[in-house]
C-alpha cells in the first residue's frame, strides 16, 4: 500500500435524498490503493445506497465521488463506460445470467469489451474458475449452484477483467461459517496477488475483523467512525460499542412503560410467575 | 374548500383518481417511447460505440418469437380459416351466394384475422415472457450487474427481441395468412366441390398486393408494440415475484389492447 499513489475512491461530502428522506448525510471517506475497505452498518444506515452511489448507478443530491481520480458526476457516458471496465462487482445476489451458463457469465465481460478470440475467452474463464475454486463448473447453469458457489462464481466474473477496483456486497450473507471463511480467503488472495482495491459491505463482524484494513461503519446516513480493526475495538462511542456486542440501542427499554404505551393501560410484569 | 373537504367529495375524488390515473398513464407511454428512442439509437449507433447489437443474442430472439411459435400459430390460423369457411358458407346459402365466400375469406383473413391472431398470440406468448424476464432481471440486480460490467441494458436486452420481433411477426402473418387460406380452402372444396385450385385462382383474383401488404405492415406496427410494452412493464417492476406476475399480466393485457386500437385505427385510416 503506498501514500503516494492517487486514492482509488474518494468521497467527498456525499448527500442523497430518496423524495423527502434524507439518506446519506454528508457522507465523506476514501479508499487507498490495493486497500481492503469494510463498510459497516446496521439496517437501514445506508451503506445499501452508499455502494450504488459507488457504483455509479445512482446520482447523489449534492457531493462528489472520484472513481480512480475521475469524478464520476462530471464523466461524459463513454468515460463512465470506461471507467466501469476497470470495475468489478459481485452482488449479495450474485446477479448471474440465468440464461446463460456459468462460463458464459464469466466470459461476458471479455466478449463485449474485447476482440479476444473464443478459445482464449474460454481459457481465462478456466483461469478465474481456479482462483474461484470453481473449477470445471464453466458448463453448469446458474441454477445447478448452491449460493456459495453462486457468490464465487460472481467473484470470478468480477475478476475476469482484472479490475483496478473490486466491490463485494455482502460477499458472505447467508452462507455458513466454512463457506464465508473461504471467500473471506479469496478476497485477500485477490488483493495480494492482484493488487486491487477492495470495498466491502457486510455487517459480519467476523468476516470484517478478518478482511479489513480499514473499517468505515455508517450509521443513519453519517459516518460514525472510519480506522483500522483495533482502533475499532478500542473506540469508546457507544453506538460502535454497540454495534461490536451485536445490542440493539434500545435493549436496555423500559418493558413495563413500552408496554404502557402499546396497551394504553398500565401493565405490571411479574417476571417470577 | 379546503383540501380535507375535497377528499370527502365523492365526485372531487373520483376527479383526482381520474387525474392520477392519467398522470400515470401518460408517464407510462412517455417511458415507453424513450425506451424505444433509445432502443433505436443503440441499433444504429451502438456499433460506432463499440455497443453492437449481437447476433447471436437476435437469433436466439427470432427462434423464440418466431419458429417456436409456428405450431401454435399454424393451428390457430388454420380454425380461424375454416371458421370463417364455415360461417362464410352458412350466411350465404341463405341467398344462393356460397361461392363469394372466398372472397369473404380471402379479405377477412389477409386483412384482419391474420395479422390479429398472430399478434394476439405473440403478445400472449412472447410480450409476456418477455416481461417476465426482464422484470425477474430487475429484481434479481442483473440490469445492475450490465450497467457496472459497461453493457447497456437497453442494447443488450431491449433492441434483440424488439428486432426480432419486428422481423418475425411480419413473417409468422404471412404463414398464417398462408394456412388460414389453405385451412378454408379445404373446407370450402369439401363443403362446395370446389377443387384447391379453383379456389386459389378465385383468391388470387380476390386480393392485390396492397391488401396483403395492409397486413403485413399492420403486424410490423404491433411488433414494436408486443415489444415495447412488454419491456417496460418489465422495467417497470417494483416488489418481489409478485410484482413480475403482476407486469406480466398487465403486459398482456396492455399489448393485446393497443393492437386492437391500432388495427381499427389502421383499417379506417387505410380505407379512407
Amino acid at each position: 500500500m503506498s501514500d503516494t499513489q492517487p486514492l482509488a475512491i474518494e468521497v467527498h461530502d456525499l448527500v442523497t435524498h430518496y423524495g423527502e428522506r434524507m439518506i446519506l448525510k454528508g457522507v465523506s471517506m476514501d479508499v487507498r490503493p490495493g486497500e481492503i475497505m469494510v463498510i459497516m452498518g446496521g439496517s437501514g444506515s445506508g451503506k445499501s445506497t452508499l455502494m450504488r452511489h459507488l457504483l455509479a448507478l445512482e446520482r447523489p443530491t449534492s457531493g462528489n465521488i472520484h472513481l480512480l481520480g475521475q469524478n464520476v458526476n462530471a464523466c461524459s457516458a463513454q468515460e463512465l463506460y470506461e471507467l466501469r471496465k476497470k470495475m468489478g462487482v459481485a452482488f449479495q445476489s450474485g446477479a448471474l445470467f440465468s440464461s446463460m451458463s456459468v462460463g458464459e457469465n464469466i466470459m461476458l465481460p471479455l466478449y463485449e469489451h474485447t476482440n479476444l478470440d473464443h478459445k482464449t475467452m474460454e481459457i481465462m474463464v478456466r483461469l478465474k474458475l481456479e482462483v474461484v475454486n470453481l473449477a470445471g463448473f464453466e458448463g453448469l447453469m446458474p441454477s445447478e449452484l448452491s449460493g456459495g458457489m453462486i457468490k464465487r462464481a460472481a467473484m470470478a466474473r468480477a475478476i475476469i477483467m482484472d479490475p483496478k477496483l473490486l466491490f463485494c456486497d455482502e460477499p458472505s450473507a447467508g452462507l455458513d461459517p466454512v463457506v464465508s471463511s473461504a471467500l473471506d480467503d479469496l478476497i485477500l488472495r485477490l488483493r495480494d496477488a492482484m493488487g486491487m482495491s477492495i470495498v466491502v459491505v457486510t455487517h459480519e463482524l467476523e468476516s470484517a475483523f478478518k478482511i479489513a484494513d480499514r473499517i468505515t461503519v455508517l450509521d443513519r446516513g453519517e459516518i460514525l467512525f472510519v480506522g483500522t480493526v483495533d482502533e475499532l475495538k478500542a473506540a469508546k462511542s457507544e453506538r460502535i460499542q454497540n454495534l461490536l456486542n451485536r445490542r440493539a440501542e434500545d435493549d436496555d427499554l423500559d418493558v413495563d412503560a413500552y408496554l404502557e404505551r402499546l396497551t394504553g393501560e398500565q401493565v405490571i410484569l411479574n417476571a417470577g410467575l | 374548500m379546503s383540501e380535507q373537504a375535497a377528499s370527502g367529495n365523492p365526485l372531487t375524488r373520483l376527479l383526482e383518481r381520474v387525474g392520477r390515473g392519467t398522470v400515470v398513464g401518460v408517464e407510462a407511454i412517455g417511458f415507453t417511447c424513450a425506451l424505444f428512442a433509445e432502443a433505436l439509437f443503440w441499433l444504429f449507433v451502438g456499433w460506432r460505440r463499440n455497443q453492437p447489437v449481437r447476433m447471436p443474442a437476435l437469433f436466439e430472439q427470432m427462434m423464440d418469437i418466431g419458429i417456436y411459435a409456428l405450431p401454435i400459430v399454424g393451428v390457430l390460423s388454420a380454425t380461424i380459416g375454416m371458421m370463417l369457411a364455415i360461417q362464410g358458407i352458412y350466411q350465404l346459402r341463405q341467398f344462393g351466394a356460397e361461392s363469394q365466400v372466398v372472397v369473404g375469406i380471402a379479405f377477412s383473413v389477409v386483412r384482419e384475422f391474420g395479422p390479429l391472431i398472430t399478434g394476439i398470440l405473440v403478445a400472449g406468448r412472447s410480450g409476456s415472457a418477455l416481461a417476465a424476464r426482464l422484470g425477474t432481471m430487475k429484481i434479481n440486480q442483473e440490469v445492475d450487474a450490465l450497467w457496472v460490467m459497461g453493457i447497456m441494458p437497453v442494447r443488450f436486452l431491449v433492441v434483440p427481441p424488439l428486432l426480432a420481433m419486428v422481423v418475425m411477426l411480419p413473417l409468422l402473418t404471412f404463414y398464417s395468412d398462408l394456412l388460414g387460406l389453405f385451412a378454408g380452402g379445404l373446407y370450402v372444396s369439401a363443403d362446395l366441390g370446389m377443387s384447391l385450385t379453383a379456389y386459389f385462382d378465385q383468391v388470387r383474383d380476390a386480393i392485390t398486393s396492397g391488401d396483403l401488404l395492409h397486413g403485413i405492415t399492420k403486424s410490423a406496427l404491433f411488433a414494436v408494440e408486443i415489444a415495447m410494452i412488454g419491456v417496460a412493464n418489465g422495467a417497470s417492476v417494483t416488489g418481489g415475484a409478485e410484482g413480475v406476475g403482476k407486469v406480466t399480466t398487465r403486459s398482456v393485457v396492455h399489448a393485446i389492447s393497443a393492437i386492437v386500437i391500432t388495427d381499427m385505427v389502421f383499417a379506417f385510416m387505410a380505407t379512407r
